[in-house]
């Protein structure tokens, strides 16, 4: 337990932020003029609260999803992947859409925790454990698709290189599969014990203010006795700063490995040395869409508009526009290569894609990826929360079919025109796609619940920023 | 600091703060005036502390270097001993040892390697873990800096560390034999 060595008394004295001389340079990055106690009462009080209307509405709504997507997938599973739409010519397609689309929502939490880390970059601290959570969600959602697309998802251990009774015969490590699945493992990991390591000294905190004797015990199991000795904060610093350090060039490799998945391939279409820097930038964009998406409603409905502030917003639409940009000039130069290899599978490609069957799914991609996004170089709309919250969702949507179109229209048809097809999804695929959503809003539901949303350390660092 | 360090007779003096300024200045008054500090307990990482206590640069940087060498050979050991020696297999033709393809998976072991055992070392240097029963100074997680000297056997020590204390705008200064 927390043993108070001694009671203090309250003494009376000017907290040093109180002060709201401004600088005229920089603008403060929480607002409000917070003390360090407010910080942590605004943050911690969001944990003694009992969960209002709106989180149960949302809680059981996507509680709800989740379980239709579980039918869907106990159906698939029992049944085969028959169930979907697949056929010979196109054999991926909505569950690898998925998996590159949760995977992708991914790299903003990392990019947020750590390269604006590396770049000390101090507006990160309001939003970098809400990002990080997501991240970690959004890498479970990833993770169930290819899964379950094995067909018998049971013996997905088979990936693992551990000696086996069939002689051991090993794990062919020349597939960007398998890159996918050591690259994804050490993702996960990584970010889960990042954000772990971030959390503990607010564990400590709420452990040492929380009223309900249950939470008070788990979370004092979970802050691993941490007492605030600056000692410990000093090495704490330089691991987290090692993490980062480590999670960057992470970051930049996972998406990359999952654009060889295609890249390695010969189909035209995925045969591109550009797939690398386009997917990462693809999924960073993404990524900060569905942070705006998630935080704008968090932020209203819990109160954190001191600390989630309309700058956090016009820095993360700025972030936005520069990768939906080169997202943009990624498409453009896959257009004119494809063009100017004067291979005619490539050329037929590009036409069919812009104007063959799938010419919905590769114009609703241009206009939300490549077009909506340029909207965020007028200041009025990167300060009007309901248009980032519409257009943060269009991106999603257009990052979404990016996918669709790379995997789909480049499979559909191919080499032999004799074996062209269509793909459609059934019912099943669109319930399991649904059911991820859901799994992915439950568990930041709970999240919301559960931990601090804020960093509450890292935000008492810079409250005195740009003040006195 | 371990419970099995202290010693009976050596006492500890804590200065309270509320103010970051004011406990940075308190350490580095303290540690010029030759006070032993113990420790100094925070509700954030304090900028400028670490010169203030004068601790030396933390060696897990290193430790996170050579842990990541250990991930690079572990993978690459892994994949050319399971490629080329165990059982070579003819996959499409591309030679057993297909080295450029085997960076992706050693690549990923150097960082998972190095980032666990970063995060291990430092909670075991730290002695942070589950069922940890140190104690807490009340509010030092919330808005309390706490600045603790261990006294020697010099008499006066105590009298100087409670005037710097005072100085610098302690709000209170107690002492006692086992603080945290």
């Amino acid at each position: 337990m927390s043993v108070a060595v001694e009671h203090i008394p309250e003494v009376e004295v000017k907290p040093e932020v109180e002060r709201p001389v401004l600088s005229p340079l920089r603008e403060p990055l929480i607002e409000g003029h917070k003390t360090y106690s407010e910080a942590t009462a605004d943050i911690c009080q969001l944990l003694d609260q009992k969960p209002g209307r709106g989180w149960w509405l949302a809680f059981s709504a996507s509680f709800s999803v989740l379980v239709a997507g579980l039918i869907a997938i106990g159906y698939t599973v029992v049944t085969g992947i028959g169930t979907w739409g697949l056929n010979k010519t196109v054999g991926w397609a909505f569950a690898i859409t998925n998996f590159v689309f949760w995977i992708g929502i991914g790299h903003a939490g990392t990019f947020i925790s750590a390269i604006l880390h590396l770049f000390n970059q101090k507006w990160r601290t309001s939003i970098n454990r809400s990002a990080e959570a997501m991240t970690i969600f959004a890498v479970i959602c990833a993770g169930l698709f290819p899964i379950i697309h094995l067909g018998r998802p049971w013996l997905f251990y088979w990936i693992l290189p551990y000696p086996n009774a069939r002689g051991s015969l090993w794990v062919n490590f020349r597939s960007p599969l398998l890159w996918d699945f050591f690259a994804i493992a050490t993702y996960f990991t990584i970010s889960l014990v990042f954000w772990y390591l971030g959390l503990i000294p607010d564990l400590a905190t709420a452990r040492d203010r929380i009223r309900s004797r249950v939470r008070r015990a788990v979370y004092h199991v979970l802050s691993l006795g941490w007492n605030g000795s600056h000692r410990t904060w000093s090495r704490y610093e330089v691991v987290y700063m090692v993490l980062a350090a480590l999670a960057t060039p992470l970051v930049l490799s996972v998406h990359s490995i999952v654009s060889f998945d295609f890249a390695v391939s010969i189909v035209p279409g995925w045969h591109t040395t550009i797939f690398p820097p386009y997917f990462v930038a693809g999924a960073i964009f993404s990524g900060f869409a569905m942070v705006m998406t998630l935080l704008i409603p968090t932020r209203k409905f819990m109160h954190l508009e001191s600390y989630i502030t309309l700058r956090h917003f016009d820095n993360m639409c700025k972030v936005t526009l520069l990768t939906g940009s080169i997202v943009a000039l990624s498409y453009l130069i896959e257009i004119y290569i494809g063009f100017y290899s004067g291979n005619r599978y490539e050329v037929f490609v590009i036409v069919n894609r812009a104007l063959g069957p799938y010419r919905w799914a590769f114009w609703t991609m241009i206009a939300c990826n490549a077009l909506i996004p340029q909207l965020f170089w007028f200041k009025r709309v990167r300060s009007s929360i309901p248009l980032i919250f519409i257009i943060s969702i269009l991106i999603n949507v257009g990052m979404w079919f990016e996918r669709f179109v790379i995997i789909v229209t480049s499979l559909h048809r191919d080499f032999m025109p004799s074996s062209w097809a269509m793909y459609m999804p059934t019912m099943t695929e669109v319930f399991i796609l649904a059911g991820s959503f859901g799994l992915f809003f439950t568990l930041y539901l709970l999240f919301l619940r559960v931990f601090p949303v804020i960093s509450i350390n890292e935000v008492k660092g810079v409250l005195h920023y740009a003040r006195d | 600091m371990p419970a099995t360090d202290r010693q009976p007779n050596v006492r500890y003096m804590a200065g309270f703060f509320k103010r970051e300024r004011d406990v940075l200045a308190a350490v580095r008054e303290a540690r010029r005036a030759g006070l032993q500090i113990h420790d100094v307990y925070t509700p954030f990482a304090v900028h400028g502390m670490d010169r203030a206590m004068g601790l030396r640069r933390s060696r897990l940087t290193w430790i996170a270097f050579v842990a990541g060498v250990m991930g690079l050979a572990a993978g690459l050991a892994l994949q050319i001993w399971t490629s080329v020696y165990d059982w070579p297999l003819n996959v499409g033709g591309a030679p057993f040892n297909s080295f450029p393809l085997f960076i992706p998976v050693t690549f990923e072991l150097t960082v998972l390697f190095s980032g666990l055992i970063a995060i291990g070392m430092l909670l075991i240097r730290n002695r942070l873990w589950l069922f940890s029963k140190r104690r807490v100074f009340d509010r030092v997680t919330d808005d309390l800096f706490v600045c603790v000297i261990k006294q020697s056997d010099a008499a006066s020590d105590a009298e100087e560390a409670a005037k710097v204390f005072t100085r610098h705008g302690a709000i209170r200064v107690t002492e006692g034999d086992q603080f945290v």
